[in-house]
């Protein structure tokens, strides 16, 4: 798991994977990108992320790919990310096509609702929560 | 003592109280108006380990994380 400040250098982070575990002889490397997008108004995304939360997640998903001979990649954006550029990637690689596109699926469902990590809109360069988009977290409310 | 700190948008420096369970940190919390509003929307993590227990006991010097609606990517 890696985490960066600003924009994703995609085309670096993905060369770099492929070069790790190309030699591991797995026959499927299915990359996913996440790029911000212009609408309502919006100058960046920008983002805070709980670190000791995240990689306990991710670990959790490591030890799932890897009942099924696979391996799973991230990296996210800390801070500011302008319109048009990356703030997410991640990875399945897998023995077959068929486990890793299962997969990634699956792996960037539970991360959009379930990875610590805190979305603001960008306006006239102010940070404004996106809660609306945000979804509550497993346990949610029990201090109600 | 235990520590709660809060997480993301909650914008609120963490704060020290005295409490052996959640039960008696969420009356805590209910009687600050800055932070009441953010409960019903909060999970809540004890030294980095999500809890979903009401009466989960705390011990001192435990860390509480409130973690209000997330949306990553």
């Amino acid at each position: 798991m890696e985490l960066y400040e600003g924009s994703l250098d995609v085309n670096r982070i993905f060369s770099t994977w492929l070069a790790q575990h190309q030699e591991e002889n797995y026959g499927a490397y299915i990359p996913f990108v996440g790029i911000i997008r212009q609408e309502d108004g919006i100058e960046a995304l920008s983002f805070d992320i709980y670190e000791p939360l995240l990689l306990a997640w991710f670990q959790k998903w490591e030890a799932r790919a890897k009942e099924e001979g696979a391996i799973v990649k991230m990296a996210h954006a800390v801070g500011d990310v302008p319109i048009h550029t990356s703030s997410y990637v991640s990875a399945v690689f897998s023995p077959q096509r068929k486990v890793a596109l299962r997969l990634i699926e699956a792996f960037v469902e539970d991360f959009k609702a379930n990875a610590p990590i805190w979305k603001y809109d960008v306006k006239e360069g102010k940070r404004i929560y996106a809660e609306q988009r945000s979804t509550k977290m497993n346990g949610a409310g029990i201090l109600a | 003592m235990v520590t709660v700190e809060f997480l993301g948008p909650i914008g609120h420096a963490p704060i020290e109280v005295e409490a052996s369970t959640l039960v008696e940190v969420s009356e805590i919390l209910k009687s600050n108006e800055l932070l009441a509003p953010w409960l019903e929307g909060c999970a809540v993590a004890v030294n980095d380990v999500l809890v979903t227990e009401r009466n989960f006991t705390l011990k001192e010097g435990d860390c509480i994380s409130l973690l209000p609606p997330v949306c990553g990517g």
